[in-house]
Formats: C-alpha cells, sequence, structure tokens
C-alpha cells in the first residue's frame, strides 16, 4: 500500500489551460520517486499540488490526490492544511529565500513543533539540536542563534532538511533541492537527504531535472512531458533501457563527463513531435 | 560609510552621523515641546505693539528677553517656535502613526491575501491617487472645520495611500518567497503567516515610511497654517508664523526665517532618522 498515489491529477489555470494531464503516480511509504521533466513540464506543479500551495492563477481540477488512504481534495481545507502539517514537509529549491531573514534559525525550526503540533518549547529545542547535529552542523547551539543571511547556502539548506524532518513527516516532496547550490556541495547535500530518508524511513519525491542525480538518489521514477506522465518505472530498467522514445532522448541528452563534446545531444525533433502528438491525443480524449 | 568589523568577523554597520543628528534634533524638539512652559522666555499669545518687530539679539535695537525678535503684534518668536513644536510634534506623532497603521494594514491585506481584497483596495488606492493632494487636505478641513482632529484626519485620509502602495508591492514580494511556502506547508494560517512571516520583513520599509511620514504630517500641518486652516488663527504654529512672516519679510526677516529653519530640520530629520534606522535594522543589510 503506498503512503501517496495521485489519480488522474488534473490542473489547470483559471483560463483553463491544462497544466497536468491526467497524472497518475504513487509513493511507497520509505521509497524515493524521482520526478523528472524540462522546465514547464509540471514537476514542481505535482509538489505543489499534493502540499496544497498552487499559486491562486492554478487550481485542481480533477483527479484525487490520496495521503495514507484519505483523499485530500474530499476534506475540509483547515482539515487539509492540518493533514498535510501533521505528515508531509517540504525541502525547498532555493535555500536563500527558504528560510525568513528576519527570525533566527532556532525558533524557525522550533515554532512550528510548538505552535502547530503543540510541542513544549523545551523538548522542540533539545529536538532541534539534535536535528541539527544530524545534518552535520558543527556547534548547533550557534547556529540556532545565527540569522540566515549570516550562513552560507550550504549551510541553509542543511538547516532546511533538518526541519522538513523535525516533526518525523511520512512524505516529503523535495523540489530541485540542489539546483540553487554549486556543484561540490550539491553532492554533500544529495548524500544528506539520502542518508536522512534511509534513517527515518520517509517516502520522498523528488523533483529534479537531473537524470544524474535520479540514479544516485531514487529507486523509481516517473517522466513528465508538458503535464503528461510519459514513463513511469523503477530505476533500474529506467538506465537499462527507458521505455519511451522520449526518455531514451532525455538519457541519451545527459552530458557524460568521459566525453565531454560528443554528449551534447538535444532531444531529437522527431521524438517531440512524437510526444506532442500524444499529448494532443490525450486532450482530445479529455474534451 | 565606515564598515566595522566585530569579533565574530560579521560586518557591523556604525550608526553614522547621520542617525546621531537627526535623532540629536528630534530629541531635542521633544523635550523643548515637554518642557516648553519652562523653556520659552515669553508667553507665545502676549502682544505688545509697543515691542513689535524688534530684531534678533545681535542686531541693534534687540530688546534682553526676545532672543530671535518679535512679529509685528510683538509676540517672541522663539517662545512661539518652541510652542508651534508641540503642534507640530503632536500632529507628526499622531497623524504619522494613524496614517501608517491604516496604510500598511490595507497593503498588508492586499499585497498577501491578493484576490478580490487586491482588487478593491487597488482600485481604491488608485481613484484615491487621483485627487491633488493639497486641494484635498484644504478642501477637507474647510469641511471639517478648523482644529487638530481635522488636520490628523485630513493627513490620514490624503497619505494613507503612500503606505498601502508600497507595503501591497513589498508584501506581495516576500509573499512569493519560499519560507511562505514552507509555512503554508507546516499549517499555518493565512493570518498566522501574514504577522509572523510577512511582517517581520516588510517591517524596516514601513519605519522609513512612518518617518517619513512624519516629516511629510509637519509640512502638511504648516501648509495647512499657511492658508490659515489650521488650529485657530493665533495658535503658535509653524506655517502660521510663515505665514504672516512673509507679509512683513522685507521689514523683519526673522519672522519668517527662523520658523522655517525649524520646519526644515525638522522634516530633513525625519528622513534621515528614517534611512539611518534602515541601515541599522534590516536583517539582511545588518
Amino acid at each position: 500500500m503506498s503512503y501517496l498515489t495521485i489519480r488522474d491529477l488534473e490542473v489547470r489555470l483559471k483560463d483553463g489551460g491544462r497544466l497536468l494531464r491526467r497524472v497518475s503516480l504513487s509513493v511507497a511509504a520509505g521509497e524515493v520517486r524521482g520526478l523528472v521533466g524540462e522546465s514547464g513540464a509540471g514537476k514542481s506543479m505535482i509538489g505543489k499540488a499534493i502540499l496544497g500551495i498552487l499559486p491562486r492563477s492554478v487550481a485542481v481540477t480533477g483527479g484525487e490526490i490520496l495521503l495514507d488512504g484519505v483523499d485530500l481534495q474530499g476534506l475540509a481545507p483547515a482539515e487539509r492544511r492540518r493533514r498535510i502539517g501533521a505528515t508531509c514537509a517540504l525541502i525547498p529549491q532555493d535555500p536563500l529565500t527558504a528560510l525568513n531573514p528576519s527570525h533566527r534559525v532556532g525558533p524557525q525550526i522550533t515554532d512550528r513543533l510548538v505552535d502547530i503540533l503543540g510541542w513544549e518549547r523545551k523538548r522542540a529545542e533539545a529536538r532541534a539540536r539534535e536535528l541539527l547535529a544530524e545534518v552535520h552542523i558543527p556547534d548547533p547551539e550557534r547556529v540556532m542563534r545565527a540569522y540566515p543571511h549570516e550562513l552560507s547556502g550550504g549551510m541553509r539548506q542543511r538547516i532546511l532538511i533538518a526541519s522538513a524532518f523535525a516533526a518525523e513527516p511520512k512524505l516529503i516532496v523535495a523540489d530541485e533541492p540542489t539546483t540553487a547550490l554549486d556543484v561540490t556541495v550539491q553532492k554533500q547535500i544529495l548524500k544528506l537527504i539520502k542518508e536522512m530518508q534511509e534513517r527515518h524511513g520517509t517516502a520522498l519525491l523528488f523533483v529534479t531535472h537531473d537524470l544524474g542525480v535520479v540514479s544516485k538518489v531514487c529507486q523509481s521514477l516517473t517522466v513528465l512531458y508538458a503535464g503528461m506522465v510519459v514513463e513511469d518505472t523503477d530505476v533500474r530498467s529506467f538506465f537499462r533501457a527507458p521505455g519511451h522514445a522520449y526518455s531514451r532522448a532525455l538519457l541519451a541528452a545527459t552530458p557524460k563527463y568521459t566525453d565531454p563534446a560528443a554528449s551534447l545531444t538535444p532531444v531529437p525533433e522527431a521524438v517531440i513531435a512524437a510526444v506532442r502528438a500524444e499529448v494532443a491525443a490525450t486532450d482530445r480524449g479529455a474534451a | 560609510m565606515a564598515d566595522l568589523t566585530d569579533g565574530r568577523g560579521a560586518v557591523r554597520r556604525r550608526a553614522g552621523a547621520r542617525l546621531w543628528l537627526s535623532a540629536g534634533w528630534l530629541t531635542l524638539l521633544v523635550l523643548v515641546a515637554i518642557f516648553a512652559p519652562l523653556i520659552a522666555p515669553q508667553d507665545p499669545l502676549m502682544q505688545d505693539l509697543m515691542l513689535g518687530r524688534l530684531p534678533p539679539f545681535w542686531e541693534a535695537g534687540s530688546e534682553p528677553g526676545f532672543w530671535l525678535g518679535t512679529d509685528s503684534l510683538g509676540r517672541d518668536v522663539l517662545s512661539r517656535i518652541i510652542y508651534g513644536a508641540r503642534i507640530a510634534l503632536m500632529v507628526a506623532l499622531i497623524a504619522g502613526t494613524v496614517t501608517c497603521l491604516v496604510g500598511a494594514t490595507l497593503g498588508l491585506l492586499a499585497g498577501f491575501l491578493r484576490g478580490w481584497v487586491d482588487l478593491v483596495i487597488s482600485r481604491l488606492i488608485d481613484i484615491w491617487m487621483a485627487f491633488p493632494p493639497v486641494l484635498f487636505s484644504i478642501l477637507l478641513v474647510a469641511v471639517l472645520g478648523p482644529g487638530l482632529h481635522s488636520i490628523i484626519l485630513a493627513i490620514v485620509l490624503i497619505d494613507w495611500t503612500r503606505f498601502a502602495r508600497v507595503v501591497r508591492a513589498e508584501a506581495m514580494g516576500q509573499g512569493a518567497m519560499d519560507y511562505v511556502a514552507s509555512a503554508r506547508v507546516a499549517g499555518r494560517g493565512r493570518l498566522g503567516t501574514m504577522l509572523r512571516e510577512i511582517l517581520p520583513n516588510v517591517l524596516p520599509t514601513i519605519v522609513v515610511l512612518l518617518t517619513l511620514e512624519m516629516g511629510i504630517a509637519v509640512i502638511v500641518e504648516a501648509i495647512l497654517s499657511f492658508v490659515n486652516l489650521s488650529i485657530s488663527t493665533d495658535a503658535p504654529t509653524w506655517g502660521g508664523m510663515i505665514a504672516e512672516g512673509r507679509t512683513s519679510i522685507h521689514q523683519a526677516w526673522w519672522v519668517l526665517v527662523f520658523p522655517l529653519v525649524a520646519l526644515f530640520l525638522t522634516v530633513l530629520s525625519f528622513s534621515q532618522l528614517g534611512e539611518g534606522l534602515k541601515d541599522r535594522f534590516d536583517p539582511v543589510l545588518r
């Protein structure tokens, strides 16, 4: 039984434009699923739909999002909010804007535990210290008293990871958590996310456009194109033999460090045309 | 401005002469306003035509006790400036604060909640700003009748848009940040997110605007006094003094110049205080 199940999710702009086209995917408890696609394919939109933070101009217009068997769309907004807050967390893309510049780091981790989950402050603070140590931050005491601008990007991303795991969520959505970091830090952060995920047994939906990252972190993956699921498979068979022509082209376009000159292969026009035709076909089916 | 480094290696900005000078002048003004009856050498309302148009103390023909001279009715200029500071500061503080509260609240609501709330407030701002402010304020006071309350109300009604516009834009910018999304995911409600996450980040801007607004309030009060729509005709206001001084500028320049200097320094101090405070308290610049 998977922890998160999305069935035929439709997300549309208020003016009717389709952003997600009958997207279905599932993440089992303790599983890491990668969600890949080009910019604008709707990867982040899925994460935002699950967490209930879609932009105002966009709305879920169909399908269901089941969290532990409960359809979130069927809940009253306050109850949905509460349920998401208690069981889900977000590791955001840009650590520079994901911590509130006006508050010290410590309270940003503990306030949510205290205000929303009703923990005692002492316990929350102890938990925050423990977590900061767990994400390998030296001197957690000092960091908790620091303002975000006093810390480096990598440090801030560690703090965000600690914060995401604070309330022992069942599901974490990581929205391109390493994109804004430089390459050396990226590697450490990836390792850390993986390590934390394994230790806590959390289900993780990992949004990224980097197939290299997928191969390191994920067990299964979903490939999106224009808001449509192109392929849904496990990582091993994907890298051995991608099922869809678009996936194959995407994999071929991944830069190879051994032969940088030959590796920048764009996705062929014919493949794009074919996948666009598929998208158009589902649109006709929906209309 | 020199940057200093503290023990932890963090760069710390010095408060700077700007902050100290402006805060110094305003503190002096506040003290003078509070202790006006003790400090003022003369009764600001006492007229004595025998003592009309006395020059300030360093010029020939001045009288001791009338340091900055007298106006055409023989009232002491220094004492009137001192009592005028009371009215100016009262207007600055009350009108500035109320304007700030009204404008910032509406701006925050519009910028954070967006949707129809934003639509209504933004259109209101657009319509409001189409009125010429000075004429609008004169009209308002003329209708409401002169008095401190009318002046304050006029300032609030004219200037709330200044706050609303800027705070709305700031709140919109902050609302798009990831930390707001994180707070929402964690289960913070709309009001909580607005007050705990957004407001602290908009606060430096609000403080700067507030100090600017206090300066503007002093000017508006002076303008209204100038066109004789302030408290009452013989109440000592800076604007009123400037208006009176204007008529006798060739015979007694000091009646015009001294209140003008007081007004100028006060308005300048308010704006500089705002800038100085922003430098000091903005979490990112800090």
